[in-house]
């Protein structure tokens, strides 16, 4: 047998030697690879995943009174006494610490998320507090405030000293949990995240809808003038696609707003009084009409390249067989571009849902979107826990979507180009 | 030869020592535009023509400050050296350990007469919220311009105009939070301003505040970025519009725009420096400062923009407007004239409820 195998010139058998070969090859091709993936994987990945963890972490009670945590344990928070006078020993401890360390007001602002008046409580409590150096401790720190005197201050403490909390993910989805620890609704007047991702997500599917309308036409236009026509049409599609998207919504302002061209056209035509101007902008059309403009180029793209590759002799062998130019299209045409329908649709609605800058513009108070509220929670009010919370919720939502697509349509379907 | 061409390298090569030993590049970070232009001309121009080993590079992303610092401390990578911020987001960045903590008489300079700084600035600039670490360049105030050409007869003047729809009617432009107008909205209710906060601290205050605003809530554009009120206005797309009265200022006087001021309630904030934990550069920033914050340089920036001066001291030195040459005296919200009724946030409140009330008004804009 072993006389049979073939083997290299060193007595290696053949077969070994090439899958060394291959091996080798293999390992270098995925060396090329490696500084891609690292970087997507430092870059990009863990970013991701710090920012989406920041959504449940909250190690800041336990870090910044750490005795207290600790002393609170033993105290029943459901009873109706307050802790004793150890716990107040510690607190006015840890209180002292922090304020010296200057980590109270990160705590402050951290407590004042779930009860408005920690922040000046501690506040105020921080350089106070180093006036107590001896027993009676709860008295004195009663005395400094006494809201040291209610319970639901130690309970809240001794809720949120674990390391992970839920409270971000209630906030985002209007809920909040009341001084006992049981969940509720927010109260019915700053009830708003929940609300606004429904709106984000019928806007952004009537928005696709717009999209889908207006461009499918223009595509079919684009794949079958003759080349020189289409090539003129095609600038014009992409013209708008490379100007900057800020001047693109501040020229629709200019058109739309009450004072504006369109609005002065129709009181010119007489189709409107001078004081009957209509509202078309700083609203719910603002939002429709710009985003729609922007996001038309992503629909007639991808529904370009399919309807490129589809003969136009199908068209013309079902009209011969018979069929109206309507039945020809509604089960020829139709049919063969739905790969592109959906590319298409995928990508304005994901791309839709994800805008904020020209809602925040054009959206007045009715259309603005959750992206909107994700960008105010990080740049403006810091609350990035929050905005981690609302950005999980919504990453859930496109891939539950994306899930949707590829159950009816099949994710293989979709053609990008 | 060799040896005359060497020296001179030698020489030369000393002198490039020397220079890249001291020369520093410092970056600060403030809103662009014409603030930025005003900083440039009052502050950083005498300083580098003083100090030509210093660099100063602009860098105009003030308006996300707060979130990038808090990214650059955060990772250790702190590329700032010196930030322009408002006090609301000082207080943030202060408790939030974001930023270097501020000794006024040591770090910052006397006034002429010798009046120490901690004396010199306006009461209570130097501490907003009881925190340290913000250094109050100018006093900006919120209030309002309106169209002059919009009313026949009586023009508005009060707070209680600004909301009295069947007195003055037309679209209003309004800040989109609840900062600034839900005091307005109780001021034009009828709450004395002293006693604003007091009423505010009720939840029935509070409901008082919305139902106000629910009067003129069909009426008001909302706006989010400081340009837009004045294009607005500009536009004839309101008549009446709060702004930030440098905004207002330049609209009237540079583009003669028909606007006029109306200055009742102005709502008083100030803007000012802080240092970035963790910055490279620590005393060339504080050297800068000493200059840049001292009695004269905040009087010169009044020639470029129309703030207040946080000092007084700077207050007697303001002149004359640079290109325009008008009196720059009678723009200043701290004038006497401008300022008879005055507003100053109160910032312990605020951080307080700020969280509460954004979700509240915000649920009672959708609505």
């Amino acid at each position: 047998m072993m006389a049979h195998e073939l083997t290299t010139a060193d007595g290696v058998p053949l077969r070994i030697s090439l899958e060394r070969a291959l091996l080798r090859s293999r390992i270098r091709a995925a060396l090329l690879v490696v500084p891609l993936m690292a970087f997507l994987l430092f870059a990009f990945i863990l970013p991701i995943f710090d920012m989406l963890y920041r959504s449940v972490e909250n190690t800041i009670v336990a870090q910044v009174l750490p005795e207290t945590v600790i002393a609170l344990q033993d105290w029943d928070e459901t009873g109706d006494a307050l802790p004793d006078e150890a716990v107040f020993k510690t607190a006015v401890a840890d209180i002292q610490a922090a304020f010296k360390a200057k980590t109270l007001g990160r705590l402050a602002r951290r407590l004042n998320y779930e009860k408005p008046g920690m922040a000046s409580l501690l506040r105020k409590s921080g350089r106070r507090s180093l006036r107590i150096t001896e027993a009676p401790w709860s008295e004195q720190l009663i005395k400094i405030d006494r809201k040291w005197g209610d319970i639901n201050i130690w309970r809240l403490i001794k809720r949120e000293s674990d390391h992970l909390t839920e409270s971000y993910f209630l906030a985002a989805v209007d809920m909040r949990l009341d001084d006992l620890g049981a969940v509720n609704w927010q109260p019915e007047n700053r009830q708003i995240y929940l609300q606004l991702f429904w709106k984000t997500v019928w806007m952004s599917g009537l928005i696709t809808i717009l999209c889908l309308l207006l461009g499918y036409p223009v595509a079919f236009l684009l794949a079958t003038l003759p080349l020189r026509t289409s090539n003129l049409l095609m600038v014009l599609v992409l013209l708008p696609f490379w100007t900057s998207l800020l001047v693109r919504t501040t020229s629709w302002i200019a058109l739309l707003q009450t004072e504006g061209v369109l609005n002065d056209l129709m009181v010119v035509v007489g189709l409107i009084s001078d004081d009957g101007r209509l509202q078309m902008i700083h609203n719910k059309i603002g939002t429709f009409v710009a985003m729609t403009h922007i996001l038309l180029p992503f629909m007639i793209l991808p529904l370009y390249s399919v309807m490129k590759t589809i003969p136009p002799s199908y068209m013309r062998a079902a009209r011969s067989l018979g069929a109206t130019p309507f039945t020809a299209f509604v089960r020829v045409y139709l049919p063969n571009t739905v790969s592109g329908i959906g590319a298409g649709s995928i990508l304005v609605f994901i791309l839709s849902i994800g805008y904020y800058i020209t809602p925040a513009l054009v959206g007045g108070r009715t259309g603005t979107f959750i992206s909107n509220f994700i960008a105010s929670h990080v740049s403006e009010t810091l609350n990035w826990g929050l905005a981690a919370a609302l950005g999980v919720i919504l990453l859930a939502l496109v891939l539950a979507l994306y899930l949707l697509y590829d159950r009816i349509v099949g994710i293989d379907n979709m053609k990008l180009g | 030869m060799r040896l005359l061409f060497g020296s001179s390298a030698l020489a030369m090569g000393v002198v490039l020592g020397a220079g890249t030993a001291l020369a520093v590049d410092l970056t600060v970070v403030s809103w662009g535009g014409a603030y930025t232009a005003s900083q440039q001309k009052a502050y950083h121009d005498p300083y580098m023509a003083a100090n030509p080993d210093v660099k100063i590079i602009n860098d105009d992303s003030a308006a996300e400050g707060l979130a990038k610092l808090r990214a650059q401390v955060e990772s250790g990578n702190v590329t700032w050296d010196l930030v322009d911020m408002v006090a609301s987001d000082a207080i943030t960045a202060c408790d939030e350990g974001l930023i270097e903590e501020i000794d006024p008489d040591s770090m910052l300079a006397a006034a002429p007469d010798g009046t120490p700084a901690s004396q010199d600035f306006f009461a209570g600039t130097l501490t907003p919220g009881g925190t340290n670490c913000f250094i109050p360049q100018i006093v900006y105030s919120t209030t309002f311009g309106y169209r002059t050409d919009a009313f026949e007869g009586e023009q508005p003047s009060t707070i209680a105009d600004v909301f009295d729809l069947e007195k003055f009617p037309g679209r209003r432009a309004l800040e989109k939070k609840p900062i600034g107008n839900l005091e307005w909205a109780l001021i034009a209710d009828g709450v004395p301003g002293e006693q604003v906060y007091e009423v505010l601290n009720t939840e029935e205050g509070v409901d008082r505040a919305f139902a106000k605003l629910d009067t003129i809530k069909e009426s008001v554009v909302w706006w989010t970025k400081g340009a837009q009120p004045p294009q607005l206005l500009a536009d004839g797309e309101v008549v009446i519009a709060s702004a930030y009265n440098g905004r207002l200022f330049s609209a009237i006087a540079e583009k003669n725009q028909p606007i006029a001021m109306l200055w009742d309630w102005q709502v008083f904030d100030l803007d000012g420096w802080v240092i970035p934990k963790g910055t490279p550069n620590k005393d060339a920033v504080l050297e800068y400062l000493m200059f840049a914050t001292d009695t004269q340089r905040l009087a010169d920036q009044a020639k470029f923009i129309s703030y207040g001066p946080a000092r007084y001291s700077s207050g007697p030195l303001v002149g004359n407007h640079a290109d325009l040459g008008i009196d720059m005296k009678p723009h200043m919200p701290t004038n006497e004239a401008n300022a008879k009724t005055i507003l100053n946030f109160d910032y312990v409140w605020w951080a307080d409820h700020r969280a509460e009330l954004d979700e509240r008004f915000n649920a009672w804009l959708a609505k």
